[in-house]
C-alpha cells in the first residue's frame, strides 16, 4: 500500500491517543447490519504500479489512437500540435496538485493565471469580460441561455436554437429547458452551401430571449454574425455565439466585434487535447461588461495586498452556489482550471502571430483537401465558405463509408448520421475536418481510400 | 506598479535583521516578482515554429477575414516556461504539504496516475471515432463503473457529469424524471442543515422548491422533524453522509424508509465517501442517488479549481431516466456506447437527455481507475479506515484547546470540526487560518458548517503520516495558543506569503477582470519598463 504511510505501530499509538481498542470502534455510528465486515466481495486486490500500468497499457492498447492513422475528425473536439512545454507546466505539483484559490496570499500562481486566461479569451471572443472557464462548449452554452433568461427576467420565454447548432450542445439545452420550462425553438440544418440566416432571423419574436448561433457551424460553415445581431437586437433579443474552434478566431472576425453579446465556447484546441471527450474547456465571455454580474462561474480579479502589490482573488463570489444557496445564478461550483493553464501556456507560446499562422496553415490545408476530395468521383463539396473543416455529400451512408473507411487505416470523419440519427436526410453527409497534424500525404491517403470505397 | 528602478534610485545592501528593504527588481531572493505575460510578451513574438502564411494563399473564409489585432501577447519557449515556473511558485500544492481542507479532501496525487491518463490510445482518441476503434476506452469507462457500482452497492451509474455539483444536478434530474414519469408533480426537497452548501442550488436550478430541515444538538439531521414535514409535496431530501459536521448520519435507513414511504427519493451528497469507502455501501442505507466526486475519493487532482468529474450511482427505481451516453457490457463481454441512436435497442429509452456533449470526463476515468486498482478493495477500506483514524487523532490531540462542538457526539469520521469559542475578543478564525500560511500550511476549512461559529474544518486524509500529523497538531496549537491570548499580530498574518493579505472588497467594488492596457511594442524595452512592483 504504497500510497499510505501509517505503519501498523503508528495506527496502534494513534488509537490509543484516540481512546480506541480498535478501528472498528471509530465506526460505531454505521448500524451494526452495514458495516462490511472484510473487503467487498468481487473486486481484485491491491496490485503493484508495474501491475496496474501493465494493464493499463493493455487497454489504451486496444485504442486506435489518432496519431497513428490519417485522421479527419473534428465535430467540436479537434486535435491539434501540443508543444511540450505545455504538459510539463501543467504537470508541475504547484499547479497540477494546488486546490480552488480561495486563499489568495499562497494561490497567486493559479489566480494570475487565470486572470491572463480571462483576458486572452476575452480578447480572443471580442469581448470586455471572460471567466474564470467552465465544464466545456456545451455546458456553458446551456449556462448562457439560462443567462440571458436572468437578464430577461423570465419574461421571454423562447430560446432560438440555429439548425445548425451541435446536436449534442442542442440536446443539452433541450434537457435542461424540460426542467426550466424555456420553449426552445429547434430546427434541423438545411443542407446549402450558407446558412439559412433569415430563416434564423424569422423564428425571432418579442418572446425571445435569445438566440443560438454557432460560428463556424455543425456542417463547417461562416455566418455573418452581424446580420443576426441588428435582427436579434432589433427585436430585444440577445445573441449567443457558440464557437467549437477557437483556432478559427485567428483568421476570422470575433464573435463579439460582430455584435454577440455572450460569446461561450469549447477551448479544447488550445493545450488540452482529444482525451476521448473530456475534460474539456469551456469558455465564456460577455461583451458587455454590465452583464458581469449575472454571469455564471469563477471570476478572478486583479486588487492589492496589505503592502500595495499588485495581487489577485476570486471575486464576485456573492452570485456562487456556495454562498447563495438556492438564490444563485448557475449551478457551477468549480472551473476546469488545470485546462485554462493549459489554454492559458498554449495560447502565451502563440501569441497573436502564432494564433494567426496556425490558423492560416489549418485553412490552406483545408482548402487544399476540399479541392482534392471535390475531384474523388461521386463527392462533393458542400460549402461556399468554412474554416478548417466542412461537409461532403457522398451519396451513401456516411456511417458505414466511415466503418469501411477504419478498416483501410483512415479515421475519416464524422458522419452526419452520427450527429443526426433521426434525419435521414443528413445520412449522407460527412464532416471533414483538417488541422496542421494532418499531411498532405494523409488527404492523398484519403482521396485514394474514398475513391475505392465509393467505387 | 511603482518601479523603483524609474527613479534612478540604487538599492544598498539590507542591514542585518532588516527584511523590508527593497530591492532593485522587487524580488527577494528565489522568491521573484513576476509580470503578466501582457506585460513581457509582444505580438510579433512566438514559441512555436509554423509556416509563414503566403499572401497568394486561397480563401474561402466568406468575407469574414479577421483584420483588427486581437492583442494576444506571445512568448519564446524560455520566457514562457520560466514565466510560469516562477508561476508556480506562488502557489500552495499537496505536493508541498499538508492541506487539511475538511469536505475537499486533498489527498496525495499518485504520478502514476498522470502517466496513464496520457497513454496514446487514452489521451489521443475522438470521442466521435468509430466505436470500434476505441474499446479498450470504453472498457475504461465500464471498468471504472464497476467499481462504482460494486462499491456503492447500486444498480447502476451514470458517468457523464463533469463535476460534483453537475452530478448533483444529474441526479436531482433523474429523481425528477422518475416523479414525472409517474405523473407525480412534487415541488419541495428538503436539505438539512448539515448537508452540503451546493444541495439547495442544485435543487433551486432543478426547479424545486427547498426547505431547510434543522441539526441536532449532537450535529446530526433532526429525524423527527425530517418525518414530520415529509409528505406527497415532496420529491426528495438531499442528505450529506457522512456531513459536514464530519458526522456519519446514523439514522439513515431509517430517513430513507420514512422518505420512500412518503413517495419520495433520498439523494445522498457523496463528496466525503472517502471516509467509507469500503467500509459502508450507500446502497445498504436505501440511497437512491448519489454522486461522487472522483478528485476527492479516487486522487485525480485538482488543479487549481478543477476539472473535476462527478459520476452519479442511482437504485434500480431511477437507472431507467439515467442520462446519455453511457456504457453497456453485452453477452459477449463487449462493451458498448449507448448513445441517443441506440438507447431503445438497450432498453433505454426514458432516458432524461444528454447533460454534456461527450462521454464525460475520460481523463479523469482513466486516473481513478488506476488509483483504484493500486488500492485494490482491501487497500481501498484501508484508505477509509486510515483517514477516519488521522481525523479522530485530530480531533483528539486538540479539543483539550480549541472547542469541539461535536466532540462528545462520538467519534468524527475523515474531519474534525471546531469552533472559535475561547478566542480572544477581535480575533477571528481567519486570523489563525492566515497565521498557518506562516507556519508553511494552507488553511483548513472556514466558517463552514455554518451551524458552527467561526468553523474550522480539518480533513487530514489518510496519505499523511503520523510525523507530518504531529507537526501540524504543533502549529495549530502554537496559533491557537496565540489566537486565546489575544496575540493581535494575527491580524496581519500572513507575513511570509507571497502576498500580504488581499484586499478583496475592492477587487468586488472595483472589478479589474481582464488587463486593459496596449502591449507593448518590444518585449525586452517593456520588461524594463515594468521592472519589480
Amino acid at each position: 500500500m504504497r500510497y499510505l504511510p501509517l505503519t501498523d505501530a503508528d495506527r496502534g499509538e494513534m488509537l490509543a491517543k484516540v481512546g480506541a481498542s480498535s478501528i472498528d470502534d471509530l465506526f460505531v455510528d454505521v448500524p451494526e447490519h452495514a458495516r462490511l465486515k472484510g473487503p467487498i466481495e468481487g473486486l481484485p486486490m491491491h496490485a503493484s504500479e508495474m501491475a496496474v500500468e501493465r494493464h493499463m497499457r493493455a487497454l489504451s492498447g486496444k485504442n486506435l489512437a489518432a496519431g497513428d492513422a490519417p485522421f479527419f475528425l473534428g465535430a467540436g473536439a479537434y486535435r491539434h500540435h501540443v508543444p511540450a512545454s505545455v504538459d510539463h507546466i501543467i504537470q508541475r505539483g504547484e499547479f497540477l496538485t494546488a486546490y480552488t484559490p480561495y486563499q489568495p496570499e499562497i494561490a497567486q500562481g493559479t489566480l494570475q493565471m487565470l486572470f491572463e486566461f480571462q483576458t486572452q479569451v476575452a480578447r480572443l471572443y471580442g469581448c470586455a469580460v471572460a471567466n474564470a472557464s467552465m465544464y466545456d462548449g456545451s455546458t456553458a452554452c446551456w449556462e448562457a441561455i439560462a443567462m440571458a433568461g436572468r437578464i430577461a427576467r423570465g419574461k421571454r420565454k423562447k430560446v432560438v436554437l440555429s439548425g445548425a447548432l451541435h446536436p449534442h450542445y442542442a440536446e443539452v439545452v433541450r434537457t435542461m429547458a424540460k426542467f426550466t420550462e424555456d420553449e426552445i425553438a429547434d430546427a434541423q440544418p438545411s443542407l446549402q452551401g450558407s446558412p439559412d440566416l433569415d430563416g434564423l432571423v424569422s423564428r425571432i419574436d418579442e418572446d425571445t430571449s435569445c438566440v443560438v448561433v454557432q460560428y463556424p457551424d455543425i456542417l463547417g460553415r461562416l455566418s455573418d454574425l452581424e446580420k443576426i445581431s441588428e435582427a436579434a437586437h432589433a427585436k430585444g433579443a440577445l445573441v449567443i455565439a457558440v464557437n467549437l474552434e477557437p483556432v478559427a478566431l485567428g483568421a476570422v472576425k470575433s464573435p463579439g466585434e460582430m455584435g454577440a453579446d455572450i460569446v461561450v465556447g469549447e477551448g479544447q484546441s488550445i493545450g488540452v487535447g482529444l482525451q476521448f471527450g473530456g475534460p474539456y474547456l469551456g469558455l465564456f465571455a460577455v461583451r458587455d461588461p454590465k452583464h458581469v454580474r449575472m454571469m455564471p462561474g469563477r471570476l478572478c480579479g486583479e486588487t492589492q495586498d496589505a503592502e500595495g502589490k499588485r495581487g489577485f482573488v476570486l471575486t464576485l463570489s456573492t452570485r456562487e452556489q456556495h454562498i447563495r444557496r438556492e438564490k444563485a445564478t448557475s449551478n457551477i461550483c468549480t472551473n476546469s482550471g488545470l485546462c485554462a493553464l493549459a489554454f492559458n501556456v498554449h495560447m502565451s507560446l502563440l501569441g497573436e502571430k502564432g494564433l494567426r499562422q496556425l490558423a492560416a496553415e489549418n485553412h490552406r490545408l483545408a482548402c487544399l483537401a476540399a479541392d482534392k476530395l471535390a475531384a474523388v468521383p461521386g463527392v462533393t463539396v458542400l460549402n461556399d465558405s468554412f474554416f478548417n473543416e466542412f461537409t461532403l455529400m457522398i451519396g451513401q451512408d456516411a456511417r458505414k463509408v466511415v466503418r469501411r473507411l477504419a478498416d483501410h487505416g483512415i479515421l475519416a470523419g464524422v458522419s452526419l448520421g452520427r450527429l443526426f440519427p433521426a434525419n435521414d436526410a443528413l445520412s449522407e453527409g460527412l464532416l471533414v475536418t483538417l488541422t496542421e497534424t494532418t499531411s498532405e500525404e494523409d488527404i492523398d491517403a484519403l482521396c485514394a481510400a474514398l475513391k475505392e470505397v465509393l467505387a | 506598479m511603482n518601479a523603483p528602478n524609474k527613479s534612478g534610485w540604487k538599492p544598498s545592501a539590507p542591514l542585518a535583521g532588516d527584511t523590508e528593504s527593497p530591492t532593485f527588481t522587487g524580488n527577494r531572493a528565489l522568491m521573484l516578482e513576476e509580470p503578466l505575460i501582457f506585460e513581457i510578451g509582444h505580438t510579433e513574438t512566438t514559441g512555436v515554429d509554423l509556416p509563414e502564411p503566403q499572401a497568394d494563399a486561397p480563401n474561402r473564409l466568406g468575407g469574414l477575414e479577421r483584420k483588427a489585432e486581437i492583442g494576444l501577447p506571445g512568448l519564446s519557449e524560455p520566457e514562457c516556461v520560466r514565466h510560469y515556473t516562477r508561476l508556480s511558485r506562488q502557489n500552495y500544492a499537496i505536493d508541498l504539504g499538508l492541506f487539511p481542507l475538511g469536505s475537499c479532501t486533498m489527498k496525495h496525487n499518485p504520478r502514476l496516475n498522470e502517466k496513464v491518463a496520457r497513454m496514446p490510445g487514452f489521451a489521443d482518441v475522438h470521442p466521435l471515432q468509430p466505436v470500434d476503434t476505441v474499446r479498450g476506452a470504453l472498457e475504461v469507462v465500464s471498468e471504472l463503473a464497476n467499481w462504482l457500482i460494486t462499491l456503492t452497492g447500486m444498480h447502476s451509474v451514470a458517468m457523464s457529469p463533469k463535476a460534483g455539483a453537475h452530478g448533483e444536478l444529474c441526479g436531482i434530474l433523474c429523481i425528477r424524471a422518475a416523479l414525472e414519469a409517474r405523473g407525480d408533480a412534487r415541488k419541495v426537497v428538503l436539505v438539512p442543515e448539515s448537508a452540503h452548501g451546493t444541495n439547495p442550488a442544485t435543487a433551486a436550478f432543478a426547479g424545486y422548491e427547498v426547505e431547510d430541515i434543522p441539526a441536532t444538538a449532537e450535529g446530526r439531521v433532526d429525524l423527527e422533524k425530517l418525518k414530520a414535514r415529509l409528505g406527497p409535496d415532496v420529491a426528495a431530501v438531499m442528505i450529506t453522509n457522512p456531513n459536514t459536521c464530519g458526522l456519519f448520519e446514523r439514522d439513515m435507513k431509517e430517513i430513507s424508509d420514512a422518505v420512500h414511504a412518503a413517495g419520495g427519493f433520498v439523494y445522498c451528497d457523496g463528496a466525503n465517501f472517502n471516509a467509507i469507502v469500503g467500509k459502508v455501501r450507500p446502497g445498504d442505507l436505501g440511497v437512491d442517488a448519489m454522486h461522487i466526486n472522483l478528485h476527492k475519493t479516487f486522487s485525480t487532482p485538482h488543479g487549481g479549481g478543477g476539472p473535476g468529474s462527478g459520476p452519479v450511482v442511482l437504485s434500480q427505481a431511477l437507472s431507467p431516466y439515467a442520462p446519455l451516453p453511457f456504457t453497456a457490457r453485452g453477452e459477449d463481454g463487449t462493451v458498448h456506447l449507448v448513445e441517443e441512436e441506440n438507447a431503445r435497442e438497450f432498453g433505454h429509452s426514458d432516458a432524461f437527455g444528454r447533460m454534456t456533449a461527450f462521454h464525460g470526463q475520460m481523463g479523469m476515468f482513466t486516473r481513478a481507475l488506476t488509483y483504484i486498482l493500486s488500492h485494490g478493495a482491501d487497500g481501498l477500506a484501508q484508505v477509509a479506515e486510515d483517514a477516519v483514524l488521522n481525523a479522530n487523532y485530530i480531533l483528539r490531540s486538540l479539543e483539550d484547546l480549541l472547542h469541539a462542538p461535536f466532540g462528545e457526539s462520538g467519534p468524527c469520521m475523515h474531519e474534525a470540526l471546531f469552533g472559535d469559542q475561547g478566542f480572544a475578543e477581535g480575533l477571528s478564525t481567519l486570523d489563525l487560518a492566515k497565521a498557518l500560511i506562516d507556519e508553511g500550511y494552507h488553511p483548513m476549512t472556514m466558517y463552514f458548517p455554518l451551524v458552527v461559529h467561526g468553523a474550522m474544518l480539518i480533513e487530514p486524509t489518510e496519505t499523511e503520516s503520523k510525523a507530518g500529523l504531529d507537526q501540524f497538531i504543533g502549529a495549530l496549537r502554537s496559533v491557537a495558543e496565540r489566537a486565546k491570548a489575544g496575540d493581535e499580530s494575527l491580524k496581519a498574518a500572513p507575513y511570509f506569503a507571497p502576498r500580504r493579505r488581499l484586499d478583496e472588497t475592492q477587487a468586488a467594488r472595483k472589478p479589474i477582470l481582464a488587463w486593459e492596457g496596449e502591449l507593448a511594442p518590444g518585449g525586452a524595452a517593456a520588461r524594463s519598463e515594468i521592472g519589480g512592483q
